[in-house]
């Protein structure tokens, strides 16, 4: 065995084994899903089928639907409510809904992956109709008449000669313990009264008046304030500290040292805050240079050991053509939630509560109880909505924090939050990523020949091992570093959406999977897919030029899958492409998100200001085809959303960090999108499939976006730039070139 | 201690004279719209109104707002009475996680008041500070551009009466 330099890096404490010693573990995304279904049961009901642990109905006639999903601000509750709404025919605004929480919900493993409506959706739908089906059931048989001659109206079963029972009084306690069957009475499209319709979002209100919306707002009573202090670089252990001093401030309750974990707990937020500071100022710590050379980091993750697989390998390679070959980078980017994360943890009864932002509530608990030493079931998380976090941001690890420094005051909740200091440097960043592809194509126009490779650390470092979370790592007993998941296809990782929808005659994917970590990295939206998409995207764009055609076209005569070309075609025709005089700047692009679910393509035009290099972003035009949608302005926003996020990873955005820490722990040095830069004009249209399977549509956007922009930055200056960001000042120097 | 006028309130200010106004709202008096997003004036997310000047409550010491009206989010209406500005905000569905809209909206409000007929590109230049991370910025200035356009009627008719 040898001990590797880098695996520091993977901790945040001690030295540890090479990462590439450790077996990776297998898993899913969501954390759910993964062999065949047990019960061929539709969605989550696979993993539970009791209809009540969906749908309950209460004997006043209240209804209440539960979903192990959360609220990210992508508009869930919504949707799930009208999907259940739609179901059990009852105005949507009669509903309640509980969202993931170990106490009361099922366990729906990770809310990523945009697979939150196809799973959770899913099982909501299927449990709704069956327990209409139950309750008309029910009703048939008190009234002794058929099924067949009842109907369901706002929350009451309707028959012959006025008869009317309400749900409340149909169901008893046995009725819903039922398990769900694989066949669902559902209600076809055609019908739809509230699935399809833009429903205003039940969040929106409370969130544009000041009410009691996020997390960061609960204020249990006996709320105390924390602040954690973390350490100044990866693998800093804490020296020496000067708690006795800050613990005779007034206010300060509890200064909690173990280990390299340090933290304050006092009475008022600000007091915490500037005891945070005291402790920091008197803190010392010992440092080790461990990052790669910033400025080389394309070539420092190629040269890292890894595992390399083929995931795709079709015909001979090598086939003649003219050849368009080139290397795509990306840098580390940051999640960047607008307010940093945060959590409440309450130790009561020896266990503790945890009020958590976390992705994944269950996961979450299994650390937290291996971190605390309790059993499981001594642990709750309870999901409240924080800040989008388009990923795993310090959700988790903040949660961690609050739990462990309320053990330090029982009976007394904690709440924390982190500094935007500690959120920009502590994070797990979107890895930092290189895509090598080489294509050929043949003077008629058809790619001969395409080979694409793909470099890339872990984009799945979430909890359970309580290893994955940053306190665990620093504590004086710590928890070994959580292995490394290497995500697989169909779905992938880094290698996700590496594989080309197009229809090439040879093609060869290869993923180099990097069991290290540079820096500490996890998912963030679209996880290797916005990389891979651009790379092909980027590259399609240049064969059809060297082949003479039409980009759009060029696509259209690759692509064999219908509702592909659909939406290509959508894309092209609502954004004017080919009509009027060719103009400089434009761009377009298009993908299947994992190649299995929404399809998505985007046309840009912009201006490029030849003297300083900056992108004016004219107008983007979005076609989606997302199946059957159930909110479609939800589903607006979400394309809209990523169209722009998409646009500010490509023009802005990269982690900065020198041989020893993150520097760019701000928002001046990790600048993002700003007004400014933002398009004149954004549309998206949406391709109906009614009647078609949900498609998972939140990250669809993230890679055309890109693509397409860069596409347009190509057609403006004549200059094909592969290494992101794609700022003014490269694209000055470019021209300059 | 400090008093100042929060949303019409006079009100007593527990605090010392140094505390960023933001906690002195989010813990005496236990509003949430304005939110901690950096404590640096970097991103928008604590914006209120003092005086009918937009400013950063992170960074802006309580004493500073002595005798001064205070205006946050909560003092432009309610879910159930929603004021002009969160209607339009309602209307456009303009937000997806929403963290960074009561500060966006304060300072919409405050230009709004300062020039009901603010062009779109004087929104755009308005908005500069905030930073919103879904992507919301296109429904952000819809929902702006419809307050606009409902208040300026009425402050019209009000004007010629």
């Amino acid at each position: 065995m040898t001990l590797s330099r880098r695996a520091v890096l993977a901790g945040t404490g001690a030295l540890v084994l090479a990462f590439s010693l450790l077996p990776a573990r297998a898993q899913t995304e969501t954390g759910k899903g993964e062999g065949p279904r047990r019960r061929g049961l539709p969605g989550s009901l696979d993993d539970t089928p009791r209809l009540d642990a969906w749908i309950r109905v209460a004997p006043d006639g209240a209804v209440t639907v539960l979903t192990g999903k959360a609220e990210l601000g992508q508009g869930l509750k919504t949707a799930l409510l009208q999907i259940a709404a739609e179901e059990l025919k009852l105005p949507l605004a009669r509903l309640s809904l509980v969202t993931a929480d170990t106490g009361r919900t099922a366990d729906e493993g990770y809310t990523a992956a945009s697979h939150s409506v196809q799973d959770s959706g899913t099982a909501i739908r299927h449990a709704a109709a069956q327990v209409r089906a139950l309750l008309i059931g029910e009703a048939a048989r008190r009234l002794d008449v058929p099924a067949e001659r009842l109907r369901v109206r706002d929350g009451a079963v309707l028959g012959p000669g006025g008869a009317r029972i309400g749900y409340g009084d149909l169901v008893s306690d046995a009725l819903l313990t039922a398990e769900a069957q694989p066949t669902s009475p559902l209600t076809p499209a055609a019908e739809f009264a509230v699935i399809g319709r833009p429903v205003p979002r039940i969040d929106i209100p409370a969130k544009v008046t000041g009410g009691t919306a996020y997390l960061q707002d609960l204020r249990p009573p006996g709320l105390l304030h924390a602040r954690v202090v973390r350490p100044p670089s990866y693998g800093a252990v804490l020296t020496q500290v000067d708690a006795a001093a800050v613990e005779r401030l007034p206010g300060v309750i509890a200064v909690v040292r173990d280990g390299t974990f340090l933290g304050v707990v006092a009475e008022g937020e600000w007091t915490a805050i500037q005891a945070m500071r005291r402790l920091a100022a008197s803190a010392r710590w010992r440092e080790t240079a461990i990052l790669p050379d910033a400025a080389d980091l394309p070539d420092a993750l190629r040269a890292l050991p890894s595992r390399d697989s083929t995931i795709l390998e079709r015909g001979a390679p090598g086939a003649a053509g003219t050849i368009v070959e080139g290397t795509f980078t990306r840098p580390y980017l940051a999640h960047g939630s607008i307010g940093p994360s945060c959590a409440i943890a309450e130790w009561t009864d020896g266990g503790a509560t945890v009020w958590t932002h976390s992705q994944g509530v269950f996961p979450l608990r299994r650390a937290l109880a291996g971190l605390l030493h309790l059993p499981e079931d001594k642990v709750r998380c309870i999901h409240a909505e924080g800040a989008g976090c388009y990923g795993q941001n310090g959700a988790d690890d903040v949660a961690a924090d609050a739990a462990l420094l309320a053990r330090a005051v029982p009976g007394r909740p904690v709440r924390v939050q982190w500094m935007r200091e500690q959120e920009h440097a502590w994070e797990p960043f979107g890895p930092g990523m290189v895509a090598s592809v080489r294509a050929a194509v043949t003077p008629d126009g058809r790619v001969a020949d395409w080979t694409h490779e793909v470099w890339s650390q872990s984009h799945m470092m979430r909890p359970g091992p309580p290893g994955a979370l940053l306190a665990a790592r620093e504590i004086a007993e710590p928890f070994p570093p959580a292995p490394p998941v290497a995500l697989a296809q169909p779905e992938g990782g880094g290698d996700r959406n590496a594989i080309p929808l197009y229809a090439f005659p040879t093609a060869k994917i290869v993923h180099h999977f990097l069991p290290d970590m540079p820096l500490r990295g996890s998912s963030m939206r679209s996880l290797g897919g916005y990389l891979n998409v651009l790379a092909i995207e980027s590259t399609v764009d240049d064969l059809a030029r060297a082949a003479g055609w039409d980009p759009v076209a060029f696509r259209l005569r690759h692509l064999t899958d219908a509702r592909a070309s659909a939406v290509v075609e959508a894309a092209a025709q609502r954004f004017g492409w080919g009509r009027g005089a060719p103009r400089a700047g434009r761009g377009f692009a298009f993908a299947r998100y994992k190649n299995l679910e929404a399809y998505c393509a985007v046309a840009v035009e912009i201006t490029v200001d030849r003297e300083t290099g900056q992108v004016g972003i004219e107008r983007v035009v979005a076609a989606v085809d997302t199946g059957e949608v159930v909110n479609p302005d939800g589903v607006a926003n979400q394309i809209e959303g990523g169209l722009l996020q998409a646009t500010s990873w490509t023009l802005f955005e990269r982690v900065a960090f020198d041989r020893t820490r993150v520097a760019s722990v701000d928002w001046s040095a990790y600048p993002i999108l700003r007004f400014s830069a933002v398009p004149r004009s954004v549309e998206v249209h949406i391709v109906a499939q009614p009647d078609q399977p949900f498609l998972g549509v939140a990250e669809a956007a993230q890679g055309p976006a890109g693509a397409a922009l860069a596409n347009a930055i190509r057609d403006a200056t004549g200059r094909r730039l592969r290494d992101l960001p794609l700022t003014a000042g490269k694209i000055k120097a470019a021209l300059g070139a | 201690m400090t008093s100042m006028i929060l949303n019409g309130e006079r009100r007593a200010v527990r605090a010392a004279a140094e505390t960023p106004l933001l906690y002195v709202l989010r813990e005496e008096f236990g509003l949430n719209a304005a939110k901690f997003g950096c404590g640096l004036g970097q991103c928008g997310a604590c914006t209120v109104v003092i005086d009918g000047e937009a400013v950063f409550s992170c960074i802006t010491p309580v004493m500073l707002a002595e005798n001064r009206q205070v205006t946050t989010l909560e003092g432009l209406g309610t879910a159930e009475a929603p004021g002009p500005l969160q209607r339009a905000f309602i209307d456009a569905q303009a937000a997806q996680c929403g963290y960074c809209i009561p500060g966006m909206m304060m300072r919409a409000h405050a230009l709004l008041a300062r020039d009901p007929d603010a062009s779109d590109a004087a929104i755009r230049a308005e908005l500069e500070p905030h930073l919103c991370r879904c992507g919301t910025h296109m429904r952000i200035l819809r929902a702006i551009r419809l307050a606009a356009d409902a208040m300026r009627p009425r402050s019209t008719a009000e004007a010629g009466r």
